[in-house]
């Protein structure tokens, strides 16, 4: 059985080590300041929607390490690569070096893994001036975009200090998921059911969201990072107490909002705007819609084992 | 504080307030209007020692990390935060260079009506200065206002292991309180408090501070000391939910940990609230008289918040099995927050019937002098 490899590479000291660790191994940001640079060839496991594994392999990056583990483990590196995301420090001063790794990756790609779908995050755009950053973004996306021709690469501009990282991995988990048509359609259908708002699908590990239905317009357009912050935050908060939150429900006088286990590999939010339902209906509704969808679930099977590797 | 001379000064004054941020040496009191009397918190110190930071941190939900880019302050700033909070303090920052002597400032009057004076040590500095300071201002504090609660923050030990934080504390405790006995003033006390903007220990510690100053801070115990043991509840705090400082608790021992946790909680109540909570108006608040949260942790332990005042929420903390019997918990936090209602209601009570027995008083003095 294949397994399919997702690379996280880039540049030594481009930020990838924090963004890691900020993503799936749940440290905040002002927590990744005490790692020190990745020095060695690091593994770690890492299971992700459940039937996907990610096994992440930090190399560090330092320069001769760099070239001589890329020109012996090449084909092994390169091979059944279903995505690469490359990072790019904005505040390089070697923009040349950059693309020269970042070409030399995509050549591997061609070769190799020529399906691959390819994104690049260009990182650390908080050190940007605010009134700089859309301009400086679209240059580095059209360099990029040109370089990259043949294949076509996403990019995004990201910092872990706001929730521009979020959206960006979300979008990335989001082409990664095989039945996402499916289970966006089946969300609807639930969430018109139960007459909510918004529901919100999130992906255990990560809190990243997957997938979501709305049928009313919302007022903030960069909710579901916020949403996936707070949680996160939140989980981190219990986590010092060694114990961790199951379940949540939030209301005013104009909302309700309920978060809880969905499936095995997700996490739902629902938001209702009638406040005269009764907690429980709505409880008893997304446990019965609980059992539905992990059919969903178990039909597609574990496809495909991820393993990502870090350079 | 409640002495009926300090009453008829105010009612002298008579100044009416302005909500601002910073005054430039004239001296502003309570509003004559509603005749509440606003006890003081001074936060005073060195200059950068971060004074300013743990205003904004606390009261203005700041972020820490932010207050890196907080500019000297070079006024005295007094901030009311009644306004958005229940506490009915006024936090003046002083700015860190302010001198005693200079004849501008009338520090009687400004001692006279405080409640609580903080003086923030930077402990990651050398604090032989600090000291000094602390002991000037102290002492002259205490000349005018032997009332006043002196509390020590020795500021800034994110950055120190446990030991250290212990070995520092002591250090200056000794030396404080050395400084004092030297100078014959033994009956001064003062409080120390280990804090930090980048943790939770300046919101414990400014609870500490606050929950002295408030005078019906036994009968709140007492209500919650009912509220959990007919409820089936271990632990219940009461919030301020804009500064996250807890005004009140039950009798069990405080843990730090469940203190933080509600904190958490808060933060992502409101946080949520503000997203999906807004009603379409313009003034909508994302507190409101139905705000409730219910988190159920693994180890089957129950978060509960309810809004209590549109300031003051309830966090308590119950094992699920208690939780079944939700009903009986809401009746009884229903008698609980009409019994807080009460309690607040006397004050107001109270101070309108002192703020009349002023006025007769300062009438028939005037009436007295004509004569």
């Amino acid at each position: 059985n294949q397994s399919s490899s997702v690379l996280l590479m880039g540049k030594s000291g481009s930020g990838k080590t924090s963004m890691r660790s900020i993503i799936f191994a749940n440290y905040i940001a002002r927590d990744t300041r005490r790692l020190g640079a990745t020095i060695d060839v690091e593994h770690s496991h890492v299971r992700f929607l459940g039937n996907l594994v990610l096994n992440l392999w930090d190399c560090g990056g330092q320069d001769t390490f760099m070239e001589n583990y890329f020109t012996s483990q090449r084909d092994n590196i390169f091979r059944n690569v279903e995505v690469l995301i490359y990072v790019f420090d904005v505040e390089s001063r070697e923009l040349e070096k950059d693309m020269h790794y970042y070409q030399s990756c995509l050549e591997a790609i061609l070769q190799n893994s020529p399906d691959a779908k390819v994104f690049c995050l260009v990182h650390k755009m908080d050190l940007v001036q605010e009134d700089q950053r859309d301009l400086i973004f679209k240059e580095r996306e059209e360099d990029l975009k040109r370089l990259s021709r043949p294949l076509s690469c996403t990019c995004f501009r990201t910092s872990i200090w706001d929730e521009t990282l979020y959206k960006a991995w979300s979008s990335i988990v989001y082409q990664l998921i095989p039945n996402v048509q499916q289970l966006e359609t089946n969300l609807r259908n639930f969430a018109q059911i139960i007459e909510a708002d918004e529901v919100l699908l999130f992906e255990r590990a990560t809190f990243l969201v997957i997938s979501h239905y709305q049928c009313k317009e919302q007022r903030d357009a960069h909710r579901f990072e916020k949403i996936s912050n707070i949680i996160k935050q939140f989980k981190l908060s219990c986590s010092k107490l060694a114990a961790s939150f199951q379940s949540m429900e939030v209301r005013n006088s104009n909302f309700a909002a309920f978060i809880d286990v969905f499936t095995s590999n997700t996490y739902v939010m629902v938001i209702m705007s009638d406040p005269s339902i009764p907690s429980a209906a709505t409880l008893i509704n997304i446990r019965n819609a609980r059992k539905h969808f992990e059919k969903l679930e178990r039909v597609d099977g574990p496809k495909h084992s991820l393993h990502m590797r870090m350079r | 504080m409640s002495t009926d001379e300090e009453y008829e000064e105010d009612e002298l004054q008579a100044l009416s307030e302005t909500e601002g941020e910073c005054e430039d040496g004239v001296l502003q009191f309570s509003d004559s209007l509603t005749g509440e009397v606003k006890p003081r918190i001074l936060l005073m110190g060195l200059r950068r020692s971060g004074k300013s930071s743990i205003q904004k941190v606390v009261f203005h939900k700041m972020s820490p990390n932010e207050t890196l880019f907080l500019e000297s302050t070079n006024k005295i700033c007094r901030e009311d935060v009644s306004s958005s909070s229940f506490i009915s303090f006024q936090i003046w920052d002083f700015p860190g260079q302010i001198d005693f002597f200079d004849p501008t400032f009338d520090y009687e009057i400004i001692f006279r009506g405080t409640g609580a004076l903080i003086f923030v040590i930077d402990s990651q500095d050398d604090y032989v200065e600090a000291l000094s300071r602390l002991h000037l201002t102290v002492t002259r504090a205490y000349t005018v206002n032997p009332d006043i609660n002196f509390e020590v923050f020795i500021h800034k030990v994110d950055g120190l292991s446990d030991e250290h934080k212990i070995e520092k504390q002591r250090d200056i405790h000794k030396r404080a309180n050395d400084d004092l006995n030297d100078a014959g003033l033994e009956r001064i006390v003062l409080s120390f408090y280990l804090t930090s903007i980048y943790d939770h220990s300046i919101f414990e510690a400014f609870s500490k501070v606050a929950q002295k100053l408030i005078p019906q801070l036994p009968t709140l115990e007492n209500l919650l000391n009912i509220f959990i043991s007919n409820s089936g509840v271990e632990k219940a705090f009461l919030f301020d939910v804009v500064s996250k400082i807890y005004i009140a608790t039950d009798s069990s021992p405080v843990d730090m940990q469940t203190y933080e946790l509600s904190c958490d909680m808060i933060d992502v109540v409101m946080d949520i609230s503000s997203i999906y909570g807004l009603a379409n108006s313009e003034a909508a608040l994302p507190y409101d008289k139905e705000s409730t949260a219910i988190i159920h942790l693994n180890n089957s332990t129950v978060m509960y918040l309810r809004e209590v005042t549109k300031f003051l929420a309830m966090v308590c903390f119950l094992p699920k099995d208690s939780f079944g019997r939700k009903g009986l918990i809401d009746y009884n936090f229903h008698c609980f927050r009409k019994a807080i209602e009460e309690v607040f209601d006397v004050r107001v009570k109270v101070q309108q019937n002192r703020k009349l027995l002023g006025q007769r008083r300062w009438s028939k003095l005037t009436a007295a002098n004509t004569r």
